[in-house]
């Protein structure tokens, strides 16, 4: 197996190309823009396409085009761009068009700044444009899973015929770490009982997000329920350390989970029993896991780059069964080990 | 005698159609649409190309067009279809693809693909249904309305000083180099229609034959949004919109152009090639089984940008991957980057490694002086401290640390460039931690350097450093 050291956003285009991705489409954004220069060399030289698009509207929905013809297509954007893509994604969900797209999310509201926040979590774990309906929502904590997630991305929503979404950071996108490069293997989907390729085979079909009598639409919203509710118990995603004996469990996701991991043995030194319950799949969220935790484990710890985000979906899942603090920061500023280190002594140290 | 019937790239009946009335379209009467999607649909049926075409549906009264046309449809964003019909067209440069749009949706809220999709020279046919007039959201001002003209958002009929000229789009796409055929016609009197018909077909044949892009624009008539008779929105249409619309032939290069020259084409997946190509640029990392791992290590690496300080400790971290130590690398980012420093972070375990950033360095080396204010007392008790005493002018002020200070910048440029002061600096750490034998590091960094050119070189800087250090030990 081939290994190297690659940085977080390189590692997405290798693992999309190793995943049959045939086609990007981006627009230039800090700290995003490595993984459209990565693309703009190997998708053309592997016989893919790369198109600098005139807008992150437009590269969503070239992207919506080939996609809809059953191409494994992707686009990439940090946290302005998304926010502009969402048109494009909604369509994409609305028209059950499996894209691909990264999140790179860096400080905002507005402008923002170009450090690492993690505040696009509602407007990519909520379904961000307009319409019921929800992404597929991937959060890699290292370079290897920015590879190997992609290529999940892409099967997920294949499998769900529904946009799926990496939502990382600057940080997870920045760093360099060892990563095996994956096998590429031959795709055994068929995409012609829904694309339309421009063949004789589907002529037939429809790529659409139009239905204009309300019963009909009625019936095309329970119909992606359906799909939602099926990736709710087959694709929840997790991950979790030393939560058997916690009398606390940190939940956190991306950069902030790599934080929490060096403070456990930390804390365990110090005899507090402390366990990490990190997301993969944002959405679909592991309600179901975290309430079975909040039954044994009473007290939750809460951390993100954010102002509190994620943390609604815990209090959600443990409802009022345990106590759930939250720990952010934000407008770039991580979390360091001693800050969460006193965030469990002060959890701790109370009563009850 | 020829006899004229729905062409058979029309469904016979509407199926997709909901509501009665299952053979007749949804269009009110006059509307030009019904005219246009016939001379489409026998276009496609007389070149035999129906089968590969992909229409895609605008919003506007046209986004029923699936409802009417046997080919394949997507259906688009308002404004999104030449964008959309760029990734189709990308997709299978085989499909036949239109792009059917009406006024607002091409020339307001799609203003950017539709320039840019003409721009890129993508080989599609765009057709432009221009009525000046919203007709489905209830008869609002186009960006093609006239002055004067009355719709129900500018109700005083359209002021130049406020709501600007009606634009002329084949006027603006023709001035772009890349498109191949423009023209503007009108769907009025017969001749008008012969005319609109030969545009249309002449149109998809440039596209058959890879010739680029064709922009079709249709003067049309709204009855309904016009709220006139279609007699009477015929009798308009010819007489005020050609005055602002002229009709003609903007451009036309379709003689000029390779037949078969497009070939944006996106080839299909093939695992094997993929994986070749993967291996080869990534170049696969060969552990040394030889060598055992180092200790474990959190470091940081800081200096001025220029001096080679990522680097540095890129090199510091690959030696260690390459003795079979799960390693981190990241640059300064986000509020690490204020204070005139450049750094860089790197860990080095047995296991898997928590977060990459560093907050307290068991090994720091510094190549100036903010870096040495900023991140001595960072170190913890015991760790390392290297210093490039060219670059720094205090002396460290810890004592419960072990600094190493090794003039490496003068030294480097002793060697002739400065360049290599930080593989210098890689010498004396590699001396004052032990964290690899001399022998091991000579045989692995000429595979961490790019240039071969620089393979010696750095070998010789690398021993310079690491000398100084031993001789500082051993004297």
């Amino acid at each position: 197996m081939a290994t190297q050291l690659m940085k977080g956003n390189d590692a997405i285009i290798i693992g999309a190309l190793a995943a049959g991705c045939r086609a990007y489409f981006g627009y230039p954004i800090t700290p995003a823009s490595e993984i459209a220069h990565a693309a703009a060399i190997h998708f053309p030289a592997l016989g893919g396409t790369f198109i600098q698009a005139e807008s992150e509207v437009s590269a969503v929905n070239m992207l919506y085009g080939t996609a809809g013809m059953g191409i494994r297509s992707m686009t990439a954007t940090a946290s302005p761009g998304f926010s502009l893509k969402q048109e494009g994604l909604s369509y994409c969900a609305g028209a059950e068009v499996p894209a691909v797209v990264v999140d790179v999310q860096r400080g905002g509201p507005g402008l923002g700044n170009i450090a690492p926040e993690q505040s696009d979590y509602f407007q990519a774990t909520k379904g961000g444009g307009h319409g019921n309906y929800r992404l597929i929502v991937l959060a890699p904590n290292s370079a290897q899973e920015m590879c190997d997630l992609t290529g999940l991305a892409f099967e997920l929503a294949e499998k769900y015929r529904n946009p799926a979404c990496i939502l990382t950071d600057g940080f997870v996108g920045q760093m360099m770490e060892s990563v095996d490069i994956p096998e590429p293997k031959a795709l055994t989907t068929d995409h012609r009982s829904w694309a339309v390729d421009g063949t004789p085979a589907t002529r037939g079909n429809l790529i659409n997000s139009i239905y204009l009598d309300p019963y009909e639409l009625e019936a095309h919203n329970l119909k992606l329920q359906a799909k939602y509710e099926r990736c709710e118990v087959e694709d929840v995603r997790f991950e979790e350390s030393d939560i058997e004996d916690a009398d606390l469990i940190v939940v956190a996701y991306g950069i902030v989970s790599r934080v929490a991991l060096s403070t456990i043995a930390l804390a365990r030194a110090k005899g507090q029993k402390v366990g990490i319950f990190r997301p993969i799949t944002l959405y679909p969220f592991p309600t179901k896991r975290l309430a079975q935790l909040a039954e044994k484990t009473k007290k939750f710890l809460v951390s993100e780059l954010s102002t509190g985000q994620m943390v609604e979906d815990v209090k959600l899942a443990v409802g009022h069964t345990a106590q759930v603090r939250f720990f952010g920061r934000c407008g770039g500023v991580v979390p360091t080990g001693n800050e969460l280190l006193d965030q469990y002594d002060a959890i701790l140290g109370e009563e009850g | 005698m020829k006899v004229y019937e729905k062409p058979n790239a029309l469904y016979g009946t509407f199926e997709r159609k909901t509501g009665p009335a299952l053979e007749s379209t949804h269009y009110c009467q006059g509307c030009s649409h019904g005219n246009v999607h016939k001379m489409i649909a026998e276009a496609l049926v007389d070149f035999g190309v129906q089968d590969r075409t992909v229409f895609v549906s605008p919003v506007g009264c046209a986004v029923f067009g699936f409802y009417y046309f046997d080919t394949g449809h997507i259906q688009a964003a308002h404004g999104r279809a030449p964008a959309v019909a760029t990734g189709i067209k990308r997709a299978n440069p085989n499909s036949i693809v239109l792009s059917y749009q009406g006024d607002g949706d091409l020339a307001a809220i799609g203003t950017a693909e539709t320039i840019h999709a003409a721009n890129r020279g993508e080989n599609i046919t765009v057709i432009f249904i221009n009525n000046a007039i919203y007709g489905m959201t209830g008869g609002q001002m186009a960006p093609t309305t006239l002055i004067e003209q009355h719709t129900t958002t500018t109700p005083g009929g359209r002021v130049e000083g406020i709501h600007g000229n009606p634009i002329r789009m084949c006027e603006m796409i023709s001035t772009l180099t890349a498109p191949t055929y423009v023209e503007r016609v009108a769907i009025g009197n017969s001749k008008h229609i012969m005319k609109a018909r030969k545009a249309i077909r002449k149109a998809l044949q440039i596209q058959i034959e890879g010739r680029g892009y064709s922009f079709i624009e249709i003067l049309s008539t709204c009855p309904s949004g016009w709220k006139m008779t279609p007699p009477d929105a015929r009798d308009w249409m010819l007489e005020h919109m050609t005055k602002v619309f002229p009709l003609g032939v903007f451009k036309d290069e379709s003689k000029a152009r390779e037949p078969g020259s497009w070939d944006r084409v996106i080839k299909p997946f093939e695992p094997e090639a993929v994986g070749a190509y993967l291996k080869d640029f990534v170049g696969a990392t060969v552990a040394d089984p030889s060598q055992s791992k180092p200790q474990e290590m959190h470091c940081k690496f800081a200096g001025f940008g220029g001096q080679g300080i990522l680097t540095m400790g890129l090199f510091w971290a690959q030696l260690a991957m390459r003795a079979g130590s799960k390693v981190s690398w990241i640059p300064s980012y986000g509020p690490e980057m204020r204070g005139g420093t450049a750094n860089c972070q790197v860990n080095i375990a047995d296991e898997r490694i928590g977060t990459p950033l560093v907050e307290e360095p068991t090994m720091l080396a510094v190549m100036n002086q903010p870096s040495l204010e900023k991140f001595e007392a960072e170190v913890v008790p015991g760790g390392v401290l290297l210093v490039d005493t060219s670059m720094v002018k205090t002396a460290p002020t810890r004592t419960d640390i072990k600094t190493v200070l090794i003039p490496a910048s003068e030294m480097a440029n002793q060697m002739g460039t400065s360049k290599v002061a930080n593989v210098i600096l890689l010498g004396a750490l590699t001396a004052a931690t032990d964290a690899f034998p001399f022998e091991y590091v000579i045989k692995t960094l000429p595979e961490l350097i790019k240039k071969k050119s620089l393979v010696e070189m750095n070998i010789e800087a690398f021993t310079r450093g690491y000398q100084y250090v031993r001789e500082q030990q051993n004297g």
